[in-house]
């Protein structure tokens, strides 16, 4: 039941704040086209544009944008932290670089190879370089926050764990146990070995919440939610590095041996040219590498098609606002439905991820037999 | 293109971020909360050994009671056997003894029976005999009351004798 009210409220959240966004949005056309034009970020082109609509909310920003009202946008503006050769570290806040701004040189590019990224300019306009960029953008301030959040909750559990010692678990601690113990239990001892798994349990408990709340946040628009997390190509990387350095660094003899030494494979397959260690060693690298772009993908696709829906109203509704109208049900009952799945992909992609991650790790412990 | 471009600060961060998560969580989250799982399930399975074993014992114990109660009803039984047998023997043994006693007791009156008849008939014979010498004196004396008689018998008498 209470499962439910909590679908049915994410769906909500979403259904308001992308909205408000869109409205928002074609007042600011409609009555300030100028603005638009200026604010290239939004809109290039005249009329609604699905594709800037749904790049705009799937990828990072220097601030977070939280709606827009009347034209005006509303965002939380996030420290920029740069370090360019000809001036050092630079720190300054997002907001000074709205409106296409230059600020100490650095403007949002606006096209070219680094478009939307921040780059250094001279007096003239000109492109001199791109700093390195540490900022804390919206994705980092999601990423911090959900550390905290995590931090917080596993914390207080575990602190709930030495009080009540011998006893049953109680609120949290019950809603928790379970999937601690369905991670330890049916991902970790039976993925990786009685022998071996409570030395990796911790990083895959670790890991698998870490996506499961980003997932989760990642369907919520309100605020501290609603950033893409795990829908980010650099965090899944991230994450499929930590996996790839654990299994390499644990890995033991028997693992290496099959690498580069497969038992069971003709010896001419292996001798003059090497190819069969170099299609096992290949393995090792693309099996990060599939993690990496499977939870992207997911993720991606689900918000992708989300937003496909929301624009199809606005598409309609800029032919004539009866059609709008008149696809806003279908559009919503859709979106409903997406968004639904999308809470399962959300469970299924963190098992997913940290199964495959216990399967690696299985394999990088396995003794000879 | 975007999308699946890396991004070197964000690749900072997120790995900056998430290893000091990995670490503020092993040590402060996972471990307690592993060890006392395990804690938990290692009591817990200790608990249902003992009570199986406390089962067991229990079966045990009422097994053996069980053998007791059997035991004990054999040995009733068998009691009983013997005692209704000796009680058969007691009985069949006072019987044999009453008889014998009795047979005894018929024997001893019978020969004192014998004995008092014998007695008897002595004392009747002397009895006749005594009397019989009374009559045969009455009648000598009364037969040999005469002289002559006396007379005549001392010649009968004296007849009979040969001086030979």
């Amino acid at each position: 039941m209470y499962k439910i009210l909590l679908n049915i409220s994410f769906v909500l959240a979403i259904l308001i704040l992308s909205q408000e966004n869109i409205f928002a949005n074609e007042i600011t056309e409609e009555k300030d086209p100028e603005h638009t034009q200026s604010n290239g970020e939004e809109h290039k082109d005249e009329g609604f544009n699905p594709g800037d609509f749904i790049f705009d909310h799937i990828r990072d920003n220097y601030n977070w944008h939280l709606f827009s009202y009347k034209g005006h946008h509303v965002a939380i503006p996030l420290p920029v932290i740069l370090y360019s050769k000809t001036q050092g570290i630079v720190s300054f806040w997002s907001n000074k670089l709205d409106h296409n701004h230059t600020y100490k040189g650095f403007i949002i590019a606006q096209e070219g190879d680094y478009e939307d990224k921040i780059i250094e300019v001279d007096s003239h306009g000109e492109f001199i370089a791109r700093p390195f960029n540490i900022s804390i953008t919206k994705n980092v301030t999601a990423i911090l926050f959900s550390c905290f959040f995590l931090i917080y909750i596993f914390v207080s559990v575990a602190n709930s764990y030495k009080k009540r010692k011998g006893l049953p678990p109680k609120g949290l601690q019950s809603l928790l146990e379970p999937v601690i113990l369905f991670i330890r239990d049916d991902v970790a001892k039976s993925s990786i070995g009685e022998k071996h798994y409570e030395k990796y349990t911790p990083f895959l408990l670790t890991i698998f919440f870490f996506i499961l709340l980003n997932n989760l946040l990642g369907l919520v628009p309100l605020f501290p939610g609603g950033a893409n997390v795990t829908g980010n190509i650099t965090v899944t990387m991230a994450l499929a590095l930590f996996t790839f350095f654990i299994t390499t660094i644990t890995g033991n003899k028997t693992y290496w041996g099959h690498i580069f030494n497969t038992p069971g494979v003709p010896w001419w397959l292996k001798l003059p040219v090497p190819l069969i260690p170099f299609i096992e060693l290949f393995g090792v690298l693309i099996k990060p590498f599939v993690l990496m772009v499977r939870l992207f993908a997911n993720i991606s696709a689900g918000h992708i098609i989300v937003l496909g829906f929301f624009s199809l109203i606005f598409i309609f509704g800029n032919m004539s606002s009866g059609l709008g109208l008149a696809v806003s049900p279908v559009s919503i009952l859709f979106t409903i439905f997406m968004s639904i799945l999308e809470l399962l992909v959300a469970f299924i992609q963190a098992y997913v991820f940290t199964i495959l991650s216990a399967i690696y790790f299985g394999m990088a412990s396995e003794e000879d037999h | 293109m975007e999308l699946i471009k890396p991004d070197i600060g964000l690749l900072f961060w997120m790995i900056v971020s998430f290893s000091i998560l990995l670490y503020v969580l092993i040590k402060f989250a996972w471990k307690p909360i592993l060890n006392a799982l395990k804690d938990r399930e290692r009591s817990i399975s200790k608990s249902l050994l003992a009570a199986q074993r406390a089962k067991d014992e229990m079966a045990k114990i009422e097994f053996g009671n069980e053998k007791i109660t059997q035991l004990a009803k054999i040995e009733k039984q068998n009691i009983l056997k013997e005692a209704k047998e000796l009680k058969n023997k007691i009985i069949e043994e006072a019987r044999e003894n009453a008889k014998l006693e009795a047979k005894k007791i018929v024997e001893e009156a019978r020969q004192s029976v014998e004995h008092e008849k014998n007695q008897a008939i002595n004392e009747i014979k002397n009895q006749i005999a005594a009397l019989s010498v009374d009559i045969a004196e009455k009648i000598i004396k009364q037969k040999l009351g005469k002289e002559s008689k006396q007379k005549e018998l001392i010649d009968d008498l004296v007849k009979d004798i040969d001086l030979n």
